[in-house]
């Protein structure tokens, strides 16, 4: 009785899991198809993954394309310029939010917290005057001034919260040891905080390299696009050219798989397993 | 090779919690000093205060002669070993020995030196390679005191160190420990709260409650000679028996039993202390007889318990007496060496 109940309830939790899967793989598979189809059949409804008479020509096309490189380079750097901001900035400001004790700790955090929850698009107006008046507009400079704070106080929160599952003997040892607070905190504290570095890596990363709208407001001559906009260029009033939209699409996604995978190792915890006794 | 003084040092944590209150504590080169209390009795933060991750709120730590209250820990010249090791996780055994003397720019050769050396006095040189999660309790305890052992700092602070090791490897450890003193020749300040590890390990035993050092001196003087009803109670086990009694210029009467003292004492209400091994069976001139409730055997020597005016007493005895639950032994007190105490102030009368 109980072993088919639990049968039962196996099958219904693999039905809304493969359901699921499906639903997230279908638009991805669609992309991948579309951009995968000669010029002539971009509005099949054939469903086959690999199309007839499957081609790379988009994907070619894409990089003979130098406005594409272009904007691939603007991406590459934005987003890496937002990452290490994002890294540097939150590894010690959370380290400070969890290890010392300050007056306006409490209020610091609570205003990191709040700024999460207006949307991103009510704050477009306010930033967009601001970047204005600091003349940087259509620059990465202002980009990277608002990705950076968008993204910060997510990852100082999360820092934060990892390094206070660090014991704070660990530090103290440290110190006692020799070290200067700051040597503690690279020696110590930052090498055992890797998993909680890598998710604040892979966030900053991640809300930079596809976000849209922001660009869309602070960069305006095409040879400043970041890949997003330039996506978008593809499209246009009298004909859309799917192929490359697909392809270019597709291109976008792989850096942000790719470190997924990568990072995975890093991202299970328990580094700290074994160091000090409960 | 220091004298580590405390002067008139104070904790006051904002919300004024007052954690220490005047502590006055001079411990002599090379002496291995105890701090013991309760829970929360602030030996802890007295401590912290002395390797300096606590500031002190007044008075002066002087270490070597030297005043170091706005030292930091690294230039107090002191090495520490935690109640939870606090080992590097990241690091190997061997580095995580070799931490400290690298990041003071130790040469190479020294640093492997020391480092072997020390894996050699504390029996882990087959573990240097390994991280300290592969470790038992008792090795991560091993290293923790090889990384404290290599810089060969003037003070060793240790903040209980043996409270997370199981009862049989704690005592092992507790002769090691005190095995590295007598080699190193080092001054030690180990904080506890177990009174039967600072009566073991400790040179000399401060006994701390409530933020205040209620006594120090040798373990034999605080047991023979307790300061205060605080004092009696903590060091010994089992503890002291404690009865409210009358005094009568040189009588003593408690419950139906009255003493004759060998001084005069002029305060009527006291409290008498008696250590266990203060009842003596005596069946030809008793003082009193009572009911035994519980036999405890040790196998070198028998506690038992019984009743006095509603208290719980227990005797120390020695093994061949053939005592049952529900007998009725006889007893005499040692009258020479029992406590009396104010009932007011806790504070020792002196006969």
């Amino acid at each position: 009785m109980k072993k088919t109940k639990g049968k039962i309830q196996l099958i219904v939790i693999y039905f809304f899991l493969i359901i699921f899967t499906l639903a997230t793989l279908y638009p991805v598979m669609r992309v991948i198809s579309i951009s995968l189809r000669p010029g002539d059949r971009l509005l099949s409804t054939s469903l086959a993954l690999i199309p007839e008479g499957a081609t790379l020509d988009a994907y070619k096309k894409l990089f003979s394309d130098d406005r594409f490189l272009r904007w691939m380079l603007n991406s590459i750097l934005v987003s890496t310029a937002v990452t290490l901001i994002g890294v540097i900035l939150a590894s010690m400001s959370g380290f400070i939010f969890s290890k010392y004790d300050f007056i306006g700790k409490k209020a610091g955090m609570t205003a990191l917290l709040t700024t999460q929850m207006f949307p991103a698009t009510m704050l477009l107006l306010p930033m967009y005057i601001m970047i204005s008046k600091l003349g940087l507009i259509n620059s990465f400079v202002g980009l990277i001034v608002i990705y950076s704070a968008t993204a910060l106080p997510f990852c100082i929160w999360q820092m934060k919260g990892y390094y206070d599952t660090i014991p704070n003997a660990l530090y103290e040892a440290a110190v006692i040891d020799g070290c200067s607070n700051f040597q503690a905190f690279i020696k110590v504290i930052l090498p055992l905080a890797a998993p909680a570095l890598v998710i604040t890596a892979l966030f900053s990363f991640m809300a930079s390299w596809s976000e849209y709208i922001v660009a869309a407001q602070v960069l305006q001559s095409q040879d400043m696009f970041t890949l997003p906009l330039g996506l978008k260029q593809f499209q246009s009033n009298m004909t859309t050219e799917w192929g490359l939209y697909a392809a270019g699409s597709v291109i976008v996604s792989i850096p942000v798989v790719v470190l997924f995978i990568i990072l995975s190792r890093w991202l299970v915890s328990g580094l700290t397993l074994g160091s000090v006794k409960e | 090779m220091a004298e580590v003084i405390l002067k008139n040092v104070n904790k006051i944590y904002d919300k004024n919690v007052h954690a220490i209150k005047d502590a006055n504590l001079e411990i002599k080169d090379r002496e291995f000093l105890v701090l013991v209390g309760p829970s929360g009795c602030g030996k802890s933060t007295l401590l912290r205060m002395i390797a300096g991750l606590e500031e002190i709120t007044s008075g002066e730590i002087i270490i070597d002669g030297k005043v170091v209250n706005d030292l930091s820990p690294k230039d107090r010249d002191i090495s520490m070993v935690f109640q939870n090791y606090a080992l590097y996780p990241h690091m190997s055994v061997y580095e995580n020995m070799a931490f400290g003397l690298r990041i003071r720019k130790f040469p190479k050769d020294e640093i492997d030196r020391r480092v072997k050396d020390a894996a050699e006095i504390l029996g882990i040189t087959q573990l240097l390679d390994r991280k300290p999660r592969a470790l038992s309790g008792g090795q991560r305890q091993r290293v923790a005191l090889g990384r404290a052992i290599v810089r060969k700092p003037k003070v060793f602070l240790f903040d209980e160190p043996l409270s997370n090791l199981d009862a049989k490897l704690r005592v092992h450890m507790r002769t090691e420990i005190s095995k590295l003193h007598h080699r190193l020749q080092t001054t030690m300040i180990y904080v506890t709260h177990d009174q039967v590890e600072a009566m073991t390990m400790g040179d000399r035993i401060a006994v701390l409650k409530d933020g205040v050092i209620q006594q120090h001196d040798t373990p034999m003087n605080l047991y023979n000679d307790p300061k205060n009803i605080f004092v009696a109670g903590f060091i010994g086990s089992p503890a002291m028996n404690f009865l409210e009694a009358k005094c009568e210029i040189s009588k003593l009467k408690f419950a139906d039993i009255t003493l004759e003292l060998s001084g005069r004492v002029n305060r009527e209400e006291v409290v008498v202390g008696i250590r266990p091994e203060h009842f003596i069976i005596d069946g030809e001139m008793p003082h009193f007889r009572a009911k035994i409730d519980v036999v405890e055997p040790m196998g070198n020597e028998i506690f038992l318990y019984f009743t006095i005016a509603d208290k719980t007493m227990v005797a120390r005895v020695p093994s061949q007496s053939d005592f049952k639950v529900g007998d009725i032994a006889p007893f005499r007190i040692d009258v020479g060496n029992i406590k009396l105490f104010d009932r007011e102030t806790g504070e020792r009368i002196s006969l």
